[in-house]
């Protein structure tokens, strides 16, 4: 669609940490528990309680940092965000405000035309979750609300966008990359629906040309990729719709409804908090040095992007295939544990991209708890290489190894299914073939070359699959015009 | 002489010879507690059960031949400091209620030795105030003339040691609130350099100007009750890991040629008559001992007051939001929404000084302020900081009154807040360097109430001013004066 207007997005995620313990006390954080019993007198936010900053967090938002091309500040401050909510127990979030650990990085997208886009990262900062509110749902708890503070003092990173996305594609071009590189690191688990990674969007637009930004709405708490483009998309429309009525946008928090695929104002700048951020006196300046910069950097696992291009310009797979390979960090370990095995990255990679994920996508499994393993896949593929079986009848074998979890070879071997190159053989099967089908040899021999794949499936099928396809073509095009 | 009235070396050796035991020792004050303090309001909670326990335990360890300098102690605490399973109320109306869960790490080093926990002691609420009036609890009366405020905000701290309720008290001092009410009861308060003893558990006012501190009869019995709080605590970010020296080791250490520094800025117009012929009295001292007494100038003081009272009220303002009636403490009955239930919840709660104080913070932090306000009262910090390292370039210790005047007459200043402030100029700038000082009796006004001397050590030398003070407690009587009640 045409418009009159440029769409400006700027992103917020929230990503939640894996780590054990939480950012400012040594509970546990597992999801799921009953209320308030991952809790202590320092989540809690009990009278005299004090934070003690969890090294990991630091650690991990480093890592995060380093993969997006951000600068590690030597100095960086914690900042205490204050306002009153029945989840912040404290009444106020320990966040990180001037002087965050991380600033100015940047990531490359490919846009919808397939142009590369670097999109900046003004920020990433550590900061704690707040509890939730468990509103009652029976009669006689209609009227309360409960509180449970498990989730308090999460350990979360915040990274904050520049505002140089132009459509939804590009700001889920973006997510997703972020969202990668965060799996890839083993800091976040992933899960948008439990909301390990949350995404706040914050949308304008402008008439093309126009240098200052529009006013922008911020969009809150979308918990899936899909629902985040139709976020955007619908706020991109709202605004024109109101520019072109005459009317003004205004600066507005919303809350999407993935239910009707509409948003509706969840309070304005008027009503906006002013947080009176100032530096935590509970907590000393996070000095970092470069040495344990050095150290992470040095650990740090081979991003998406540069296996990608590994397994382009080493392996020689095309494109497509090195991008799918490579966003996901165990499908590309079990790829690469194949290769060498067989010397075929193309085949491993049809593999894996296949039947493998075929399965483990029917199955809804990990690839870790695939039955079948890297060394039995190659066990297999080498077997279609050496022509023992032909790539169809591998498919039944893999089929049996993935409900066996036997070893092809023990498959084969018991099913019989070994491919049959003894040329009398096959020459006996033919002219059984064309025997039986003389109608059918004549119209060959009189010109009508397209019968000879009928003969090719005839022998094929009387070889239960099993005579090797290339030695069938050479011996009928001899008996047939003999 | 009164079991009551002992020194806690001279309690320790008689508990350690088996002349008395800390059962009978724990029984005596608080016979004496039940004796005065009707007079005095100095407890809000007496753990009579808790502390006869541990007088048992520590009894135990004592004919085990276990104790510690603590071991079957009777020592009193501010009610600002988490007790496990005890009311902890930090004088607040909001925490009336409130059965702390946990202990503060100084109450877990008190515990470890056995020190006998007799109760917890009166208090400005939250710590802010300078005449202990402001507490929920009623004011407590000054031992030495019950219609004189104990001084504040570790009143009740103060007045307990000076009406013999308690061996030693723990109080805390943000702006002068340990110093100020020894200075006023006439007993010894030390305030520690920040970062020498955890504030785990302390209910927090100030945090970056809180600091436990302890009280007592004299600098050795105060020595020995440092001794077992300070040091580094893992759960305090903000606690120092630096070893902590034998602090009685060194009392006795001669101070001949010792360089006692006397800013001028503390020798004003309108000190007191009184105060100033006793601090007179004591610079003279220390010359006959052989100290080198010279003039020296914290050029910054006079903004040191105004500086205070937006930083800590800035923090208040954030530390007290979670008195919001959701979890703990004190939630209105009435309210029917939830921003009434905050509103009413806090307005019943808070006693009127901390509401000025969280309106004060709340606003020194405010979009469009904090530059004016916070970022200039950082910046004074750091000013007052500066003169206290240049000065201590130049001399060991610096000698200043602790306060303006001797304790003021009950309902005096309580309606007019700066004049109170004011009370603290002399404790204040200790606060915003981070150092340490220590207040110690120098006399008496002509009315009879005790004035206090203040020395003021290098960060982390608390072992300086604690001999500096021995040395003159030696050559002095006032220590040894007591309220007669």
């Amino acid at each position: 669609m045409a418009s009159k207007y440029e769409t400006v997005i700027g992103l917020e995620v929230h990503v939640q940490l894996t780590t054990d313990t939480k950012i400012f006390c040594g509970c546990s954080k597992v999801f799921g528990q009953e209320p308030n019993t991952q809790t202590c007198p320092v989540c809690l936010g009990l009278p005299g309680a004090l934070p003690v900053l969890n090294e990991k967090v630091v650690e991990f938002a480093i890592k995060t940092g380093l993969a997006t091309n951000c600068a590690i500040a030597p100095r960086s401050i914690f900042a205490r965000k204050n306002y009153f909510y029945p989840d912040l127990p404290k009444g106020y979030q320990i966040s990180q405000f001037e002087l965050p650990i991380c600033e100015h990085g940047w990531l490359d997208i490919l846009t919808e035309n397939e142009a590369e886009k670097r999109i900046g990262i003004t920020r990433i900062h550590m900061e704690e979750d707040a509890g939730k509110l468990v509103h009652g749902e029976t009669q006689e708890s209609s009227r309360t609300s409960f509180v449970d503070l498990n989730r308090a003092c999460t350990p979360l990173l915040e990274s904050v966008s520049e505002p140089d996305m132009r459509s939804a594609d590009e700001a889920i071009a973006y997510l997703k990359k972020l969202h990668q590189i965060v799996v890839y690191l083993g800091v976040c688990d992933g899960n948008l629906e439990e909301g390990s990674f949350r995404c706040d969007a914050n949308v304008s637009i402008r008439p093309w040309g126009q240098k200052e930004l529009g006013t922008r709405a911020e969009l809150k708490n979308i918990n899936s990729f899909r629902f985040i483009k139709q976020a955007i998309e619908y706020e991109i429309e709202r605004q024109a719709d109101l520019l072109d009525s005459g009317s003004q946008v205004v600066q507005e928090t919303r809350l999407f409804d993935s239910q009707t695929g509409t948003s509706r104002s969840m309070r304005s700048k008027e009503e906006a908090h002013d947080y009176r951020y100032f530096p935590d006196p509970d907590l000393v300046p996070l000095v970092i040095d470069k040495a344990w910069i050095a150290e992470i950097r040095e650990g740090l696992p081979e991003l998406p992007e540069a296996k990608r291009l590994r397994f382009e310009s080493e392996m020689g797979l095309s494109a497509y295939d090195a991008e799918i390979l490579a966003a996901d960090q165990a499908l590309a370990a079990f790829f690469e544990a194949c290769v060498p095995l067989t010397g075929d990255a193309k085949l491993c990679a049809n593999w894996v991209m296949g039947e493998i994920s075929r399965q483990l996508n029917e199955g809804n499994i990990a690839i870790t708890d695939a039955p079948v393993s890297p060394t039995r896949l190659a066990g297999l593929l080498n077997r279609i290489k050496d022509n023992t079986i032909s790539g169809k009848i591998a498919k039944n074998v893999f089929e049996k190894m993935w409900q066996s979890g036997q070893e092809a070879d023990a498959i084969i071997e018991a099913e019989g299914l070994k491919q049959v190159t003894d040329s009398s053989a096959i020459e006996a099967l033919i002219e059984e073939v064309i025997a039986a089908n003389p109608g059918q040899a004549a119209e060959y021999r009189a010109g009508k070359e397209k019968l000879m794949g009928f003969f090719v499936g005839q022998v094929m099928k009387a070889s239960k699959g099993k005579a090797n396809p290339g030695m069938v073509n050479q011996i009928l095009k001899d008996k047939l015009s003999g | 002489m009164k079991l009551y009235d002992l020194t806690l070396t001279e309690l320790r050796a008689r508990l350690d010879n088996r002349e008395v035991s800390s059962v009978d020792v724990t029984r005596a004050f608080l016979d004496r507690i039940a004796a005065t303090d009707d007079k005095i309001n100095a407890f809000i909670t007496v753990c009579e059960a808790e502390a006869l326990a541990a007088a048992k335990a520590a009894d135990r360890r004592i004919a085990a031949n276990e104790a510690g300098a603590l071991t079957g102690i009777p020592i009193a605490v501010k009610d600002i400091f988490n007790t496990s399973g005890i009311l902890t109320t930090c004088g607040s109306k909001i925490l009336n209620n409130y059965i702390a869960p946990y202990d503060a790490t100084v109450i877990a080093r008190l515990k470890q030795q056995d020190a006998v926990i007799l109760g917890k002691l009166n208090m400005d609420e939250f710590a802010m105030g300078s005449s202990n009036e402001c507490t929920a609890f009623e004011p407590v009366h000054n031992p030495w003339n019950t219609d004189r405020v104990p001084g504040g905000s570790s009143g009740g701290s103060a007045a307990s040691v000076a009406a013999s309720q308690a061996i030693a008290t723990l109080g805390t001092d943000t702006g002068g609130s340990v110093r100020q009410p020894a200075a006023h009861c006439g007993v010894v308060g030390l305030k520690p350099t920040y970062g020498r003893v955890s504030r785990y558990g302390v209910i927090a006012y100030a945090s970056s100007l809180d600091q436990v501190g302890p009280l007592a009869r004299n600098i050795g019995d105060c020595a020995l009750l440092l001794q077992t709080v300070a040091g580094f605590d893992p759960a305090d970010s903000t606690s120092v890991d630096i070893p902590v020296p034998d602090y009685s080791a060194t009392l006795s250490e001669d101070i001949t040629g010792l360089r006692i520094g006397l800013p001028k800025e503390y020798f004003i117009e309108g000190l007191d008559d009184d105060v100033r012929r006793a601090v007179d009295q004591a610079i003279a001292t220390y010359r006959n001992l052989g100290a080198e007494l010279v003039e020296v100038s914290l050029p910054h003081t006079d903004y040191a007051v105004a500086g205070y009272y937006l930083i800590a009220t800035a923090e208040a303002s954030s530390n007290l939001a979670r008195y919001d009636g959701v979890r703990f403490g004190l939630r209105s009955a009435e309210s029917d929404s939830l921003i009434d239930m905050y509103t009413r919840s806090r307005a019943e709660g808070f006693g009127i000084e901390v509401k000025r104080r969280i309106m004060l913070g709340t606003y020194a932090l405010s979009s469009g302020y904090y530059d004016a306000y916070y970022l200039k009262a950082q910046k004074v910090r750091t000013l007052v900081r500066q003169d206290f390292t240049r000065v201590f370039e130049d001399v060991d210790v610096l000698l200043t009154p602790v306060a303006p005047t001797p304790a003021f007459p009950l309902g005096e200043k309580v309606d007019d807040p700066l004049q109170m402030y004011l009370s603290d100029i002399f404790t204040i700038p200790v606060n915003l360097a981070g150092t340490c000082a220590i207040s110690l009796p120098c006399g008496f006004s002509d009315g009879g109430l005790p004035i206090g001397l203040q020395l003021i050590g290098k960060p982390f030398d608390e072992a300086t001013i604690l001999k500096t003070g021995y040395a003159f407690e030696q050559a002095t009587e006032w220590h040894k004066k007591k309220a007669a009640l």
